[in-house]
């Protein structure tokens, strides 16, 4: 048993050292390499740039309360789509303060007169807190609040919510999901 | 619950049954000492420095000494990496060093490849702390897995001899031929589809209506990679694979739920090749999609349900209970995710379990009770079915009045003993734990939810641990010395207490003479074996279970049913 011991100590030490040099750093940082040659923007999240300055990345979620911007969903980080600290809300489902927390949320929604029922991802918190998505349906029925806010013909923005609309992948893998922030910047570029 | 959704889950599993065979083969030239092209000056140079002879059998005393050895030299690498992270390079956000309590369950955590996340990820660790502390280890446990796997198997293989093979070359071949290679390829393939790889620091963003928003980033492509692959599952970020930088398509979502199970249903082809029958390996892998299957049939169908207490507020049910869910994923993803990653020993998520509906989360709970033996961690999962196996074997011998055989060998009191005790560990380690931490203030502490839920809570995070899988009910507050601790000795006693009676398992297997099968044996492959197989499993391993189960998500959905809030 001592002997057993006493013959593995040495290769225990360097191969840890051996493996944790080609696995800790060449390895990280050879694909980083590859990365930034190959596909530099992905490589560095996605960013969009606007006049130089960074907006966001097309692949984060933004927190939107004007009434001329959809909305994303309810976000559970920090003050709302902190992506420096993702969270969801774990809230189990019969929690007190997710009941009320809907509640709020419901009711914010019907002040700008929408009725029927509402799509259950408008008034839940993501995962991540940083949902990009939001359904079809709940990007459809804020058009007429938009248009009204911004004087627009509610056809036209219609229309742009409807192109803006991304389907599953092979009709299989994925949900019908509508990217808020990218909307939203299509929606500022639209002319009056 | 819809047409798409189960033509998505049928395609998921035919695709892991597609794997397995060339997955399982490959894995047959790595267990059969094969030599392999392009690393190999790499492999002999490793060898050479670590004083190693690849070609010498240990004994499982031996084998088991040297695989100990390793993970506690691993242990206190990653202790001291997060330790001493305020003065290591790669640390543009300025991080401090990792408390200790902290640090010790985190390096307990990635050497028992059970990853659970007491750290923050992106508020916590620095971008050296990820490679050098947390990948690295995510390639070295998953290696030790295979490596147990291949001794294992090699105690069936064999006859009349002492040795089990050499952990150092087991380890070694693993990962530079196969977790290497296949985390180079997966690791561009998720920087084509958009997961970052930068060591640049976070980037301040001003948002379209002028706020500022901090958009954290790292090199998560290559933690990712090998964190599916390897069964690990310890996120780059908080939130894990639910994160859009760790997983930002509906596709890349697809291709890590495929990674987590792709190694684990290999290795049945590779038992089956390696015993002469590859039948074998296809009853086991048989009635892991079994059980696999009606995992995912119901808790697809308690999440698809939706929540009746937010729909009873006038909101549609068609998109499911989405609270804790991305709409990029949506219900069927995100359940299929969840029971893949508590079958499969990873932890990774997409969805925040402890938001499911109670019956949801009996599923993913329910696998880690079993011991992950659904496809299972690398390694662990077929070590884990494999006691099973023999455990079924005792029962049909007694029933018949016949000493039991399993694929050519004769099990006897010392293999069964042995099974037991590496079986029993599991219950004992959640249990005991769950009910120490359900009577202290620490633990009471921890909660976010009240009630039953409240429980689950900590039935979960004990669960988890013991069964190294490190997936949560997120709601615990877990970063507590109280919790550090015992989730630290719980993933401890889940991996060493199984590993050690697999390896004596092996080498008292290994001993024996080949008995060939005769008129009398029971046969192991067919839908018999299959039937019996799956109820000793739920029988032995999930009756222990009942009762918490019972008073966590049972009594929870009894009350969310009566309209009972908390």
């Amino acid at each position: 048993m001592t002997e057993d011991l006493k013959t593995a100590l040495r290769p225990a030490l360097m191969l840890l050292i051996a493996f944790a040099l080609l696995l800790g750093l060449a390895y990280p940082l050879a694909m980083t390499g590859i990365g930034k040659v190959l596909f530099p923007t992905r490589a560095n999240g996605s960013l969009i740039l606007e006049r130089g300055k960074v907006v966001g990345s097309a692949l984060i979620g933004q927190s939107f309360t004007s009434t001329r911007y959809f909305h994303g969903r309810p976000s559970a980080t920090g003050d709302g789509y902190d992506a420096a600290a993702s969270s969801g809300s774990n809230l189990a489902p019969n929690a007190k303060a997710l009941i009320e927390r809907t509640q709020a949320d419901i009711a914010r929604i019907r002040e700008s007169g929408v009725t029927g029922d509402l799509p259950a991802d408008l008034v839940t918190t993501s995962a991540s807190g940083l949902d990009p998505h939001i359904s079809p349906e709940a990007t459809f029925l804020q058009v007429p609040r938009i248009a009204e806010a911004r004087e627009l013909p509610a056809d036209r923005v219609m229309a742009l919510a409807k192109a803006s609309v991304e389907q599953p992948l092979l009709g299989l893998i994925g949900e019908p999901r509508v990217n808020v922030l990218m909307l939203n910047r299509a929606l500022d570029r639209m002319r009056p | 619950m819809t047409v798409q959704g189960w033509m998505f889950i049928i395609l998921f599993i035919a695709l892991i049954a597609a794997i397995a065979r060339p997955m399982g083969a490959f894995l047959f030239a790595l267990y059969d000492g094969r030599p392999m092209p392009l690393l190999g000056p790499v492999e002999r140079g490793f060898y050479r420095i670590g004083g190693v002879d690849p070609a010498r059998d240990q004994s499982w005393r031996g084998y088991a000494i040297a695989l100990l050895l390793f993970n506690l030299f691993g242990v206190a690498l990653l202790y001291a990496v997060l330790r001493l992270q305020g003065v290591l390079p790669f640390n543009p956000q300025g991080f401090g060093a990792v408390s200790s309590d902290l640090a010790f369950n985190t390096a307990i955590s990635f050497v028992t490849n059970t990853n659970w996340q007491s750290y923050g990820g992106e508020t916590t660790l620095s971008h050296f702390s990820q490679m050098f502390a947390l990948t690295v280890q995510n390639f070295l446990s998953a290696g030790t897995g295979i490596a147990v796997a291949f001794a294992l198997i090699r105690g069936f293989a064999r006859r009349d001899t002492k040795g089990i093979g050499n952990f150092w070359a087991d380890m070694t071949r693993a990962t530079l031929y196969l977790l290497l290679p296949l985390s180079i390829i997966l690791t561009i393939v998720y920087i084509a589809l958009g997961v970052p790889q930068t060591f640049a620091a976070s980037v301040d963003a001003t948002t379209l209506e002028g706020a500022k928003q901090t958009l954290a980033l790292g090199p998560v492509a290559s933690q990712l990679a090998i964190k599916m692959l390897g069964t690990n599952g310890g996120g780059f970020f908080n939130v894990n694979s639910a994160h859009p930088f760790e997983n930002p398509t509906a596709l890349t979502n697809f291709i890590q739920m495929l990674s987590i199970f792709a190694i684990g249903a290999g290795l049945t082809w590779t038992f089956g090749k390696a015993v002469g029958n590859t039948r074998q390996g296809w009853a086991i892998l048989g009635t892991m999609l079994l059980l696999f299957t009606v995992g995912v049939a119901i808790t697809y169908w308690a999440e698809a349900g939706g929540n009746p207490l937010i729909t009873h507020l006038g909101v549609s049910d068609t998109l499911g209970n989405m609270e804790g869910k991305d709409v990029r994923f949506g219900i069927v993803a995100s359940t299929l995710f969840a029971v893949v990653t508590t079958a499969a020993s990873c932890g990774a998520v997409i969805a925040m379990h402890d938001s499911f509906m109670p019956l949801g989360s009996l599923m993913p709970l329910f696998n880690m009770h079993l011991g992950e033996l659904i496809i299972g961690g690398v390694g662990a999962g077929l070590y884990g079915m494999l006691l099973y196996c023999l455990l079924a074997v005792f029962v049909a011998g007694l029933m018949v009045g016949r000493t039991p055989e399993y694929v050519g060998k004769k099990i006897e009191a010392r293999e069964v003993k042995l099974a037991v005790l590496a079986i029993a560990s599991l219950p004992l380690a959640i249990l005991g734990l769950t009910a120490l931490a359900s009577v202290t203030d620490a633990g009471l502490a921890g909660r976010l939810n009240m009630g039953p839920h409240g429980f689950t809570e900590i039935l979960y995070a004990f669960t988890s641990a013991a069964a190294n899988n490190g997936s949560a009910f997120g709601g615990l507050t877990a970063n507590t010395p109280f919790y550090n601790g015992l989730l630290a000795l719980g993933m401890f006693i889940g991996r060493f207490f199984v590993i050690i009676p697999v390896l004596a398992i092996a080498g008292s297997l290994a001993a024996k003479r080949h008995t060939p099968e005769g008129a009398g044996s029971f046969p192991t492959t067919g839908a018999l074996w299959i039937g019996l197989l799956t109820a000793i499993i739920l029988i032995v391993g999930g009756l222990t279970f009942l009762p918490a189960l019972a008073l966590g998500p049972g009594a929870d959905q009894a009350a969310l049913m009566a309209g009972f809030v908390q």
